[in-house]
């Protein structure tokens, strides 16, 4: 599959009142053609700054950023925006035009792409059904809800037939009800376009429901990247580690107990583990915290457990799952 | 009043309205490019040149800070050498531009300053050049806050028009220098004033309006 965007190294720096201030280090990654490619992080941690990369509105201090093999530090002004148009972007603000109709901030990029004037409404307005948004053509963005004003502004995005679309946080302002259409929403347009997605996101849910491959970033280091199945199944990273477990709530009996993390998916999800356990070696552990929830269509549960006191116990309750190939990781006290 | 008086205010009032708007008019085609340029060429814009933008602020603060009564006089030569005159109606709209253009670049400057940073990044991430986004982007979407700007300057250059009777300028503000003043005659004065405050509140309250209807 072709490479849309290649990052090789990429490091910015901000200079602010002589302080010097490293936003990205050392990022490498690519994204391929089709994917819909999450970028998360923790607030603060570069990722708007990483997608700002993607279209040069971020000049990257080291390193290059290339798009379908050119490299964008390379272009000049006029090269840059024709490369800009290809790139689509969504907000987390939507920048919709308040003193303009819907339709009309629709048709901005084929105003800007030179399409004649007599194709640009036809264009927008059967890019408008794609979001079903049709009859809002004479309406102002003022009138209509977060959830409208994001379809709207995919609308425009996909107006002028981009080879991918960048989302900057473009579900965070959202309920979780707008949050789910938009997102069916851009899959939707994913599968039948086949476009490429690049999402940024602070939200753990957001990358679970559409995304098939996800960076992620903490501190402008990357500090993981790959499968989204993989990662729920077997984070490597702290921040990786952070993100798919949230951070236990509940305090176990002692404060001295052994605490331990099970990861369950797909078919694994389905069986009776912890009452097999009682059956088979007569051992006991407290259930802390348990979730299941669907990643890419997969089954995938985690559980918090505390181990019964012995030592002895311990490792065999370890033992026990590990035997049946659960993911077992010790859980840090906070 | 006398009837003589009488025909004097109301060709003063005509004269009011015609240096009003023929020095507004004047005054937008000079500073609104240079409210446009003030704006963009300012730091984090989009045609970021500080030379330029300190040259073209200096000039504007300088022009502004002259009192109008100064800027009147020591601008005779050149209003003698445009209209042939420095006198009259005319003549007075030749200072009165000069006045309004940094004021109205300032306002102008102002009222771009208020759009959304968001709206100018979507733009550039569209691959739009710089005077597309100024043309379809930001201009369009600080219309609103142009007109209440515009409401203001014009309420201004017709308090300026009325200084213009000192150095023999027509209009409202003369009749109340020479009859009112200069005379004595209070009720002259009275009247002249009354008008100019309620043409201001016109100006100011029509200028609400629609920029209101504007607003979306």
């Amino acid at each position: 599959m072709a490479k849309v965007f290649r990052l090789d190294h990429v490091t910015k720096t901000y200079k602010n009142d002589g302080k010097e201030f490293t936003a990205l280090q050392d990022v490498s990654l690519s994204i391929e053609e089709g994917e819909i490619f999450g970028i998360i992080g923790m607030s603060g941690a570069g990722k708007s700054t990483l997608v700002r990369t993607l279209n040069r509105l971020e000049e990257v201090s080291g390193g290059s950023v290339s798009f379908y093999g050119e490299e964008l530090a390379g272009l000049n002004a006029p090269q840059l925006r024709k490369v800009r148009q290809k790139i689509a972007m969504i907000f987390q603000g939507f920048n919709l035009l308040q003193q303009r109709t819907v339709l009309s901030n629709v048709m901005q990029p084929l105003r800007i792409a030179g399409v004649p004037r007599v194709d640009r409404k036809d264009k927008a307005l059967n890019m408008l059904e794609v979001v079903g948004l049709a009859d809002k053509q004479n309406q102002f963005p003022s009138r209509l809800s977060g959830g409208q004003r994001q379809r709207v502004a995919i609308a425009r995005a996909l107006a002028s037939d981009p080879k991918v679309l960048l989302c900057d946080e473009a579900t965070s302002a959202l309920d979780p009800k707008m949050t789910g259409e938009i997102l069916d929403l851009l899959k939707e347009i994913n599968r039948s376009r086949r476009l490429t997605i690049v999402i940024i996101t602070h939200e753990m849910s957001v990358v679970e429901k559409i995304c098939d491959r996800v960076a992620i970033i903490d501190e402008g280091k990357l500090a993981e990247v790959g499968d989204v199945k993989e990662i729920f199944r077997n984070p490597k990273s702290d921040a990786a580690r952070k993100l798919v477990f949230p951070s236990n709530p509940y305090d176990p009996s002692g404060k001295d107990s052994r605490l331990v993390r099970l990861v369950f998916d797909g078919l694994a999800a389905s069986r009776p583990y912890i009452a097999e356990l009682v059956e088979e070696t007569g051992l006991k552990v407290n259930i802390l915290s348990a979730n299941t929830k669907s990643v890419g269509g997969i089954g995938y549960g985690q559980m918090v457990v505390e181990l019964p006191r012995k030592p002895a116990d311990q490792d065999q309750v370890i033992r026990f799952f590990r035997d049946r190939d659960l993911s077992v990781q010790e859980v840090e006290r906070v | 009043m006398s009837d003589y008086i009488i025909e004097a205010i109301k060709n003063g009032i005509w004269e009011t309205l015609q240096m009003t708007f023929f020095a507004s008019l004047f005054a937008y085609i000079g500073g609104l490019p240079l409210g446009i340029l003030l704006y963009a060429t300012a730091k984090d814009r989009i045609l970021e040149n500080k030379p330029m933008n300190f040259i073209l602020g200096f000039i504007v603060n300088i022009c502004r800070s002259l009192p109008f009564l100064i800027l009147l006089v020591l601008l005779i030569p050149f209003t003698r050498f445009l209209t042939g005159s420095s006198i009259g109606t005319k003549a007075s709209i030749v200072p009165l531009t000069i006045g309004a253009i940094p004021i109205v670049a300032r306002m102008v400057e102002s009222s771009l300053s208020e759009v959304s940073p968001g709206i100018i990044e979507a733009a550039t991430a569209m691959g739009a050049t710089p005077l597309h986004i100024i043309l379809h982007f930001i201009l369009p979407e600080a219309t609103p806050a142009l007109l209440l700007g515009g409401a203001i300057n014009i309420a201004t250059v017709l308090g300026y028009s009325a200084m213009a009777g000192v150095i023999g300028g027509g209009g409202l503000g003369a009749i109340a220098l020479q009859y009112g003043y200069y005379r004595y005659q209070k009720d002259v004065l009275w009247t002249t004033v009354t008008i100019l405050v309620i043409m201001v509140m016109l100006i100011q309250e029509g200028g609400n309006r629609i920029a209101a209807k504007a607003r979306k």
